[in-house]
């Protein structure tokens, strides 16, 4: 397939045209969701569980309520005995039949199973008021034994829940041959056992979440606006929870300042929002305060790898087996449970192996629960194959990109529709050109010069050069997989493409952008359908009034679905316009061509009519072709018959200050593989922003929880997300290799840098402190955590 | 005026105000909840992220880590009114940057990062992109990773390299 892209058309598909949504933003003319406000409005306070396990014994709201501007205080057992809410908050990934799901109330009515649970709301007239009342409420607990970790959590000594028998949560297995995988270690001339913790992350949205549900009494319809990813989803799962008819239901994302995941949950917050603004009458809203977020909304990541490769005495795999330890948190929340097995199918990474087996096993602990964090599941398959083909390297004692060759998928030859050991098939790849770019980008040679001349000096600043070759899987996803999968919901996009009177275009888009910049790239993908303007393209989204029917953004899905759907409604426009140009031309169908987005008859060019002008006749109807319809508007629903599957290649350079355990990141380079590409100046911004994130993984970010499960460090005080000062500059580039999965040949890009960076890194920061016969550093990599680690590779302090 | 409030008076983007707000009120929920410019955003709690950065006579300001009542008699600019401190019709030339070098995804810092470059822009005349990275060290964004916010940077101080 050859790569798509527009000569023709300064803003078509493959331009590097600015964004539309620019200039709102930087005017400060846009609305987030604490800047939308509406007559009346109460201000939610939530009194939150300081403990992480224990009974309510009592609350006393006394003070509270009577403090000014409170208009009432509710406590969990309260709001049960309302009759509010139909259903526990959902979760759509009960990802085995045996699955343990404890229930998960908005407000807890007896038992609080992480710090932040909510235990009583204040409703009052402003947001000080509320704060203020919320400090008056006196909540007394009995404390109950908490699970403070993954580990405490299988030793099952204490119970996360104490309705359940164990902590365990599921065990989840692809296993296709377990005998033979244990023969092939058995045989193996080389093998590696590793243990890597994927710390817990907080994803830290620059704009916290927040809520506003805005009643019509008269009516008995419901807007419910939320920093949201998922509006389509969001009004589902309100219905089903809170029994509020869907027909009545509205939800509106708007500006939404950055997702990563973390706002693609059914949050408590929302669902109160809305059934106390249904039951008062009122608007009720809430804004998320940075320091509450740690236990108002998900983190990501939480799992202890144990990961073992068998090779040959070349170093070509013979098996790769891998066991994952999950922590769930507290509560299964829209798809906690299946977070971890995204990755399950990609850790055998670009690499072909004979025998493989994956096995997931979920834990329950007294943390706030976990879901979707950039990348979700496949950062964590990817750092674990690509940390472990490095620890393979050294055992093997060849070169970690020697060791990469000779074990690419098809010798490193493109291939179309691979068949990995999981069982899925791989679109399309052809990995080693990304490779050799990037290491030609690094000058590696140049810099294993370098850090060997370093060495010989004796300097003390380690240079590190560090590799990741990723796969990983996007494009969520044809819906009879996630069906198969046991995923509640379906992975198709919806589109409507509206070719108004006056020939201007209304593109309606069911994903759901939030920094992405989807009217650029979607209004490019019509420029080059239609050939008009992308000027002339409006695009509509976020709001379920406007775009009925989505699925919404996640999973590196949008462009690859959603804009898969856009591009094919505007074919049938086009091809209903060309109905039309035939009956004025008074030719067959089939002799009016479209080009530029004129049709014209074939032989005869003196006939011709642009698409934009036949969006009148269309409106007036007064002289159609017998039987048509009036209006040129179409819809697709594309269900996507396979993932896509991107790769790439990235090149972490360290400085390692061996006297204080410093790490700098001094250089990061990254060719990066996604398909044909609509809008390379919003690949590479992707690009730019996953690579900090996963970077950030590497180096700074750690939730930490104490022993009585309580985190440390909820605040951007001490939850460290990097800025401007400790990032280098990123050098990008990228090859195309197109989908075989949709017609534009695209894949996604969302989350490619955070899923090869971590790994990137760390591998420099071990190949910076190899000297010392250092093999592995977990992360964040802080300076106390390296220089230890020196210290004890030299037995002691050093 | 209700009992414990304070009357504060203050110029911002160019027009007087008058407000009363309880003593306790910060700079930034004066400037959204009082006078309604909504443009400032709040990131954090600990005047960690920068997203409600401000100029305040002339220089930024966490706007955050300021009561309202510090602001009486200041001149106050916001991103409402960053583009009419600039010669010309349109935009200011640092907003114009972040567009033209797709400094901002989500947009949600931006308000306070441009203003915060404007302020640095008119601090060191010799940029550079370590100097840019570390004047903007208060400033968080998730999204863009920092590079092309850099860019912008010199790009508007006419340091593009």
């Amino acid at each position: 397939m050859a790569v798509t892209e527009d000569t023709t058309n300064a803003g078509g598909i493959g331009a590097r045209m600015l964004r539309k949504e620019d200039g709102k933003l930087v005017t400060g003319e846009s609305k987030f969701i604490d800047d939308i406000h509406v007559p009346g409005e109460l201000w939610m306070g939530m009194v939150r569980s300081t403990m992480a396990h224990a009974r309510i014994t009592s609350i006393d709201t006394s003070a509270a309520a009577s403090m000014p501007g409170v208009h009432s205080v509710l406590t969990g057992a309260q709001l049960a005995d309302m009759d509010l809410w139909a259903a526990p908050l959902p979760c759509a990934w009960p990802v085995t039949d045996d699955m343990a799901n404890p229930p998960h109330w908005p407000v807890v009515p007896e038992v609080v199973h992480h710090v932040g649970d909510i235990v009583a709301v204040v409703l009052a007239d402003s947001r000080y008021q509320a704060a203020d009342a919320v400090e008056q409420v006196i909540v007394e607990y009995e404390s109950l034994p908490a699970v403070a970790s993954i580990e405490q959590a299988i030793a099952d000594t204490n119970l996360a829940h104490t309705d359940l028998s164990t902590n365990k949560a599921y065990t989840w297995a692809i296993a296709p041959d377990p005998e033979g995988t244990q023969a092939a270690f058995d045989a193996a001339a080389h093998k590696v056992s590793c243990r890597f913790v994927q710390q817990r992350l907080i994803p830290a949205a620059m704009e916290p979440r927040g809520v506003l549900a805005v009643p019509s009494p008269m009516g008995g319809d419901i807007t419910l606006y939320s920093a949201t990813q998922v509006p389509h989803i969001l009004k589902v799962m309100m219905a089903a929870t809170t029994g509020i008819p869907e027909n009545m239901i509205r939800v509106v994302a708007p500006s939404v300042g950055g997702g990563f995941g973390a706002k693609l949950n059914i949050n408590p917050d929302e669902s109160l929002a809305l059934v106390l603004a249904h039951r008062l009458g009122r608007a009720v809203r809430w804004t998320e305060t940075r320091s509450e977020a740690a236990g108002s909304t998900h983190q990501g990541r939480g799992q202890i790898q144990h990961v073992e490769l068998a090779s040959d005495a070349n170093g070509k795999l013979t098996a790769i087996r891998v066991k994952i330890d999950a922590d769930m948190g507290a509560y299964m929340m829209l798809i906690t449970p299946g977070t971890p097995l995204l990755g399950s199918f990609l850790y055998h990474g670009v690499y072909e192996t004979p025998k493989f087996s994956f096995t997931c096993e979920g834990w329950f602990t007294n943390r706030t629960p976990t879901d979707a964090y950039r990348g979700a599941g496949r950062p964590e398959a990817s750092y674990a194959i690509e940390r472990a083909m490095d620890m393979l390297s050294y055992e093997v004692g060849i070169d970690p990109i020697e060791i990469r060759r000779r074990n690419y998928i098809n010798g490193g030859e493109p291939f179309e529709m691979w068949e990995n050991p999981a069982g899925i098939f791989f679109d399309s790849g052809h990995y080693t050109p990304t490779l050799d770019r990037a290491l030609e980008m690094a000058d590696v040679a140049g810099l294993r010069a370098e850090q060997q001349a370093r060495r010989d000096a004796g300097s003390s600043k380690q240079l590190g050069i560090g590799l990741c070759t990723y796969v990983e899987i996007c494009g969520l996803a044809p819906s009879r997989a996630l069906g198969g999968l046991k995923y509640a919901a379906g992975g198709w996009e919806h589109s409507t493409v509206r070719l108004l009177p006056t020939g201007k275009v209304e593109v309606v888009s069911g994903s759901t952008p939030h920094g992405q910049g989807h009217e650029t790239s979607w209004s490019q993908i019509i420029a080059t359908k239609m050939g008009i303007s992308p000027d002339d393209v409006t695009v509509l989204h976020s709001d379920t009034a406007k775009s009925p029917l989505g699925l919404d953004t996640y999973g590196s899905r949008s462009l690859a679905v959603g804009g898969v759907a856009i591009s094919m409604a505007a074919d049938k426009v086009i091809e209903k316009a060309r109905l039309i140009a035939a009956h004025q031309f008074e030719a067959a169908p089939e002799d009016v061509e479209f080009t530029d987005g004129s049709f014209s008859v074939a032989g005869s060019p003196s006939k011709s009519v642009h698409i934009q002008e036949l969006g009148f006749a269309a409106f007036s109807a007064h002289d159609l072709p017998d039987g048509m319809e009036p209006n040129l508007q179409e819809q697709v629903s594309f269900d996507p018959p396979n993932f896509a599957f991107p790769f790439g290649t990235h090149v972490a350079v360290v400085e390692v200050d061996e006297d204080t355990g410093g790490v700098e990141l001094i250089g990061y380079f990254a060719v990066d593989d996604c398909g044909n590409q609509v809008n390379p100046m919003i690949v590479e911004g992707q690009v730019h922003g996953g690579v900090v994130q996963g970077a950030a993984q590497a180096l700074y970010e750690i939730a930490v929880y104490d022993d009585d499960a309580n985190i440390t460090n909820p605040s951007l005080m001490d939850y460290l997300v990097p800025s401007a000062a400790e990032m280098p500059s990123i050098v990008t580039d990228s090859t195309c290799t197109p989908s075989t999965t949709n017609p534009l040949g695209v894949k996604g890009v969302g989350e490619a840098g955070t899923i090869g960076s971590a790994a990137a890194v760390i591998n420099a920061v071990v190949d910076a402190l190899r000297p010392h016969g250092i093999t592995d550093m977990k992360m964040p990599a802080t300076p106390m955590r390296v220089r230890r680690a020196i210290e004890a590779a030299n037995g002691g302090a050093s | 005026m209700s009992a414990g409030a304070v009357r504060v008076r203050l110029s911002v983007n160019g027009e007087s105000h008058e407000i009363e707000v309880e003593p306790r009120t910060l700079l930034v929920h004066a400037l959204r909840d009082s006078i309604g410019l909504t443009g400032t955003n709040v990131g954090c709690d600990t005047s960690s992220c920068g997203a409600c950065t401000i100029l305040v006579d002339g220089r930024s300001a966490k706007s955050c880590t300021m009561l309202a009542v510090q602001a009486e008699g200041s001149e106050i600019v916001t991103i409402e009114g960053l583009a009419a401190t600039s010669d010309g019709d349109g935009l200011h030339p640092m907003q114009e940057a972040f567009h033209e070098c797709h400094g901002l995804q989500c947009g949600y810092c931006t308000p306070g990062m441009i203003l915060a470059s404007v302020s640095l822009v008119d601090e060191y005349p010799d940029l550079d992109d370590k100097k840019v990275r570390e004047g903007l060290e208060g400033n968080l964004c998730r999204c863009t990773g920092y590079h092309n916010i850099v860019r912008a940077v010199l790009t508007a101080a006419g340091k593009e390299a």
